[in-house]
């Protein structure tokens, strides 16, 4: 029961490595070029996938704000506090950042500019805390006197950083596809163990 | 807009790379002014920076404003900034070189060529100055990408070796991928220095999930920088390539990644962490013995002169990665000088290799039979790389293994300094084999010679955009040979705050 509960509690990390090392293998001991650069992506989706665990988290949303939101968060704020609705997470997060769009010194309501810019700041603290979340930091009161619940947002960077792997991925899959084009040209085959009996057997 | 130079650095070869590729279909000949133009302005770039970081101490430069740990930064100290120069200088002098050779081995496709070379140099230049680790990844796959396709412009042999660095380099990337995620699944952070303090301030010096992290990047690094288990994919792509490739690549890929070694150890993870809690020195220094030892045999078991230098690299990367384990101050400066050192004399001697290879179109070094008379500059350029990288006073090459034999023997690691000992013996064998053919014109008994027969008789001097780069490395390698004293002061700087001599067992 413990081995099942390890391997369920950690299903995706278990995953990650059983889809890397298939990968590995493919990379390791295929003969066939175009194989081994399938083994190359298996390898690659793996880490992605690895990546996109870290940042989830049970029962979280996308850290998104839209302006209508802040707006409405602002409005909210100014209204009465019985807002129950299915994005009541979200709602919660918007009046906090509301607030400090109003703590900069604007009474007014918050014009598109200034949300702008606040998203930005908001996007910041939100990291800051869910940075801090995986290293046993209790959760506080946040910078510059915010409340967000980091627990209620998936954290972003991670799949920033993800869709900047995918781009080297298929860049890197783009130029081993090339050389192999170029290696069927030379040898007119793509396993590996004919191309080099040719080469021992030719004098280049 | 000295403040501005940091970043300047990488811009130069990384926005010329793209002018010249959508110039070079139109205009092919201004791609060589264009690459040296660049690159010569990223040196003074360098230049300027480590002038810099001598006078004010370290520069923390925030791309597009942004302040770490959110932002990317670029933090250049003494180690960057001195292993930037190097660099930007190796590239520019390889470029050099590439005008006349690069139509004749990459079948006319001297603007491509240039587009990717420019490339390499601002990923290299990168990796140098970037102070996040996964900047760092990024820079390292735009860096190897642009290696297999400079490799794989050569011979049939160099397109299949191609395509196995490929193969290997990308499992190297994504193993130091997979670590810099463990790291961040700890620390929440991806900016180098900011890692280091959530690291310390957390107490995560026991987690096992920052032990698999340093593991998992260790040996992504390895991959990359061809230590000896590893090595697989080296001897064959930088000995098939074309000399152009090869002669950039050579001096540069594998002493970065050194450079990478060392910025984790000590800037990452910490020396504390690296050397105190895991406690790998031993192992990894006898790791290093046997990479020293079986760089050595396998360069004496080649005939083919570019092959037999190959394996003195991996030789070379034993000296570095053992002179970074020895936990000692004076190995660490060893390890940090070699680094600056090797990249030259390997950037010597495979220049000195490529220009047999135009010359006589043999591989093998009888090709340098009788020489001397015939291209008596060129062997004097040759002599001081070689004498370097036997390690005769007063090339670099003898300084930094000076301090190398020292850091082994304040540590005690006697097998290290018996490996550097009879590793310089091999390389003293082999270089002096070839001097001796080329002095006396000595032939072997039978075979062997049947590539030049007449023909070698019409051989004369390089070309002098052959020549300027070769005599170019040989004057900068005895110039940090003379100045070795101020080289060591800079490094020393650099590694006082890391307090290295308290630590060690």
């Amino acid at each position: 029961m413990v081995a099942i509960e390890a391997l369920a509690d950690k299903f995706n990390y278990w995953v990650y490595i059983v889809i890397m090392m298939i990968g590995l293998y493919a990379m390791v001991s295929k003969n066939n070029l175009i194989k081994k650069l399938i083994g190359m992506s298996v390898f690659q989706t793996a880490i992605i996938l690895f990546y996109v665990s870290i940042g989830y988290k049970d029962e979280a949303t996308i850290p998104i704000l839209y302006h209508d939101q802040v707006h409405g968060a602002h409005h909210a704020e100014e209204g009465d506090h019985s807002d129950e609705g299915a994005h009541h997470d979200e709602t919660h997060a918007m009046e906090a950042i509301a607030k400090e769009a109003t703590h900069h010194g604007n009474d007014h309501a918050v014009d598109a500019d200034h949300a702008e810019v606040d998203e930005h700041e908001a996007d910041h603290v939100i990291d800051a805390h869910v940075m801090h979340n995986e290293s046993d930091h209790a959760f506080e009161a946040g910078h510059g006197g915010l409340d967000i619940d980091p627990n209620q947002f998936e954290n972003p960077l991670v799949h920033v950083l993800m869709l900047t792997a995918i781009v080297v991925g298929v860049a890197t899959l783009g130029v081993g596809l090339a050389i192999t084009q170029k290696l069927y040209g030379e040898f007119g085959t793509i396993e590996e163990h004919e191309i080099i009996e040719q080469l021992r057997t030719g004098n280049d | 807009m000295t403040e501005q130079a940091p970043i300047l650095i990488l811009l130069f070869p990384f926005l010329t790379a793209i002018f010249v590729a959508l110039l070079g279909a139109k205009v092919p000949a201004a791609s060589w002014p264009l690459t040296i133009a660049s690159l010569g302005a990223s040196i003074c770039a360098t230049l300027t920076t480590l002038i810099q970081v001598l006078e004010n101490g370290t520069i923390r430069y925030y791309v597009g404003g942004w302040a770490p740990p959110f932002g990317i930064e670029l933090r250049i100290d003494g180690l960057n900034a001195l292993v930037a120069v190097t660099v930007a200088t190796v590239a520019f002098l390889g470029a050099i070189y590439s005008k006349d050779r690069v139509e004749s081995e990459t079948e006319n496709k001297g603007p491509q060529y240039y587009a990717l070379y420019l490339l390499l140099a601002a990923g290299l230049l990168g990796i140098v100055i970037t102070g996040d680790a996964f900047n760092l990844y990024v820079l390292l796959e735009i860096a190897a990408l642009t290696s297999y396709a400079l490799l794989a412009m050569g011979n049939k042999r160099a397109t299949l070796a191609a395509f196995k660095y490929l193969i290997m380099g990308t499992i190297g990337a994504s193993f130091y991928l997979l670590g810099v995620g463990y790291l961040y699944i700890k620390t929440g952070s991806l900016n180098m220095v900011d890692i280091q303090e959530q690291l310390i301030a957390n107490g995560l010096q026991d987690s096992s999930t920052v032990q698999v992290a340093f593991i998992m990047i260790t040996v992504g690094l390895w991959v990359k920088m061809a230590f000896f288990p590893l090595h697989a994919w080296l001897p064959n792509s930088y000995a098939f390539g074309p000399t152009t490739s090869s002669s950039i690549m050579a001096p540069l890929v594998t002493k970065v990644m050194i450079y990478v070694m060392v910025r984790m150890v000590l800037t990452v993870f910490g020396p504390v962490y690296a050397f105190e809690v895991l406690d790998w020195g031993n192992i990894v220094v006898w790791l290093a013995v046997i990479a020293i030892l079986a760089g050595s045999i396998g360069a004496l078991a080649q005939k083919d002169l570019r092959k037999m230098l190959t394996f003195l690299i991996i030789a070379e990367v034993g000296y570095m990665v053992g002179g970074v384990w020895l936990v000692d101050e004076t190995g660490m400066t060893g390890a940090i000088y070699h680094i600056i050192s090797d990249a030259f004399m390997t950037l010597c001697v495979f220049l000195f290799a490529g220009i047999v290879f135009a010359k006589t179109g043999a591989r093998d070094i009888y090709a340098v039979d009788g020489l001397f008379k015939k291209m008596p500059i060129t062997m004097i350029g040759f002599i001081v790389g070689a004498f370097s990288l036997i390690g005769i006073p007063p090339t670099a090459g003898f300084f930094s293994k000076w301090y190398l034999i020292q850091g082994g023997i304040n540590s005690g690691n006697w097998e290290y300094v018996i490996a550097l000992l009879i590793s310089s013996l091999v390389n003293a064998v082999l270089f002096f084999r070839i001097i001796e053919i080329a002095y006396f014109g000595k032939k072997p008994a039978e075979g062997h010679i049947h590539h030049h027969g007449d023909d070698h008789t019409k051989i004369s001097e390089a070309p002098i955009t052959q020549l300027i780069p070769l005599l170019g490395t040989a004057a900068i390698i005895l110039l940090i040979g003379i100045f070795n004293k101020d080289l060591v002061a800079v490094i020393q700087d650099f590694l006082e705050p890391f307090n290295l001599v308290a630590g060690i067992r």
